[in-house]
């Protein structure tokens, strides 16, 4: 049996088996990338909602900024935390680099450009068809922001699934600000680095596999929520 | 809907004026120096072919948009105004909760919002949708649900843009009996169409307008048997186009 058919096996006994290793792995990558989605998310939406409907000086260097963000290599992020956090650094004192902290900073410099510059698209397409209707009813420009986050809620939870995407399959950033601790900073992405180099191939395989399954996963979901959004709101 | 009170024509709403007003977008003159004034309770149609300027006239009244030149004010206090637009604009939110935002957003107390919103509902006949998706009701019951929002605001002044223009003939009377409703509580009408049998059922005097320039105002009896102007005349034997 060839090396890899057998890696494969070993890696779905894994999976079936419930490994603790790799279920500690897997638990961490999904603990850090929620508390990034969920920070960058109560901090994005707000932003790009009011992007959408203020206009004022400065506006369109803050979104392009924003969507040329989105675009950010992530260990271009993971070193901008490293030097905020390492002890020299002006944020050294609080001791978060290699700690679950830092790694959920890095993702949240990550896809808050994504969900902030995705929102303003959307409030601003859905402010366009409210705009007269609303102002008719003499809504003031800082109600439509709950008002418009809200009746946009089903594109919003796809925009924010996407940034959950990317948190959890980014490895540069929490490789860099995370270190890869065993048991403490070591999530998937960063496991499969090591495994691979390490030549155990079962865990890495293993781990990818749930990775995939996971993102997969966050894709149905986004998919059936758009779906059942058209169908039932109209 | 059977309380055939005659409307009061002293109302005490300010008379809406128009000074001048002229709009020009990108070097192009879409209203030309309009003057214009409507008091009382009336029911006033605003006709004239597509791109006349009816939409413009009405979102200037409505203040939804600021002229080039000119001045729009109301002679007093300003009323209370709503407007139902040609395509409803309705919040992705179930048919009661689109009424009880408008409460929500008129200040309304809470405890009082779900028990006038379903009354609007029952009114307008659109009860048994009262959970329904609001975007998923057919045009007719859209359009209804955009009058029962616009009836719990109490509007001293309503304007309709094309209201029925989309609809088919029951809705078409429905949306009539609903103005009639609201022109019989008190409401001074401001509305546009082009269905000339429409305006014969509805207006007190009407308003032509013909390339972006007022051709008439005048008394709707008065203007259906013996129009003052030529377009007036040419508008009456549907010969006047863009």
């Amino acid at each position: 049996m060839p090396a890899d058919a057998n890696a494969f096996q070993t890696a779905l006994a894994l999976i079936l088996g419930m490994d603790p290793a790799l279920l500690g792995i897997v638990a961490l990558s999904v603990q850090v990338s929620l508390s990034a989605v969920l920070i960058a998310a109560l901090l994005a939406l707000p932003l790009g909602a009011a992007l959408a409907l203020w206009r004022f000086p400065g506006r369109g260097a803050i979104i392009v900024t924003l969507n040329a963000l989105m675009g950010l290599p992530p260990v271009v992020a993971g070193l901008t935390v490293y030097l905020l956090l390492s002890r020299a650094g002006p944020l050294g004192q609080f001791g978060l680099l290699f700690t679950p902290t830092a790694m959920v900073i890095a993702q949240v410099i990550l896809i808050l450009p994504i969900i902030a510059a995705l929102t303003r698209q959307q409030i601003e397409e859905l402010h366009g068809e409210y705009r007269d209707q609303l102002r008719s009813l003499g809504v003031s420009r800082p109600r439509m922001m709950p008002t418009l986050l809200w009746d946009a809620r089903f594109s919003l939870i796809t925009v924010i699934l996407a940034g959950f995407g990317r948190a959890s399959a980014e490895v540069g950033a929490v490789m860099i600000v995370g270190g890869n601790i065993d048991g403490v900073t070591r999530v998937m992405t960063t496991a499969i680095v090591l495994e691979t180099s390490k030549g155990n191939l079962p865990l890495a395989l293993g781990l990818g596999l749930v990775l995939l399954g996971l993102v997969l996963l966050v894709n149905a979901a986004a998919h059936l929520v758009g779906e059942t959004a058209r169908r039932r709101l109209g | 809907m059977n309380d055939m009170l005659r409307p009061p024509t002293d109302t005490g709403i300010a008379p809406l004026a128009f000074e001048a007003v002229a709009v020009t977008h990108r070097g192009q003159t879409l209203l030309q120096p309009t003057d214009l004034r409507l008091a009382g309770c009336h029911r006033t149609l605003v006709m004239g072919p597509n791109g006349a300027g009816k939409s413009l006239l009405l979102r200037l009244a409505h203040g939804l948009l600021a002229p080039s030149a000119g001045r729009v004010s109301w002679e007093g206090t300003t009323p209370r105004q709503a407007m139902v637009f040609q395509r409803p604009v309705l919040l992705k939110r179930s048919a009661i909760d689109n009424l009880t935002y408008a409460l929500a957003v008129s200040g309304t107390p809470r405890r009082e919002r779900r028990e006038r919103a379903r009354e609007a509902l029952a009114r307008f006949g659109l009860a048994p949708l009262e959970r329904r998706p609001a975007r998923v009701l057919s045009g007719g019951e859209q359009q209804r649900l955009a009058l029962a929002r616009a009836w719990l605001t109490r509007p001293e002044v309503l304007f309709l843009d094309e209201p029925t223009s989309a609809l088919d003939p029951a809705a078409i009377r429905a949306v009539e009996e609903a103005v009639r409703d609201f022109h019989r509580r008190g409401t001074r009408i401001l509305m546009t169409t082009h269905d000339l049998n429409q305006a014969k059922r509805l207006a007190d005097d009407v308003v032509l307008l013909y390339g972006g320039r007022l051709i008439e105002h005048t008394p709707a009896e008065r203007f259906f048997a013996d129009p003052q102007t030529h377009e007036g005349r040419a508008f009456l034997r549907g010969e006047l186009v863009w």
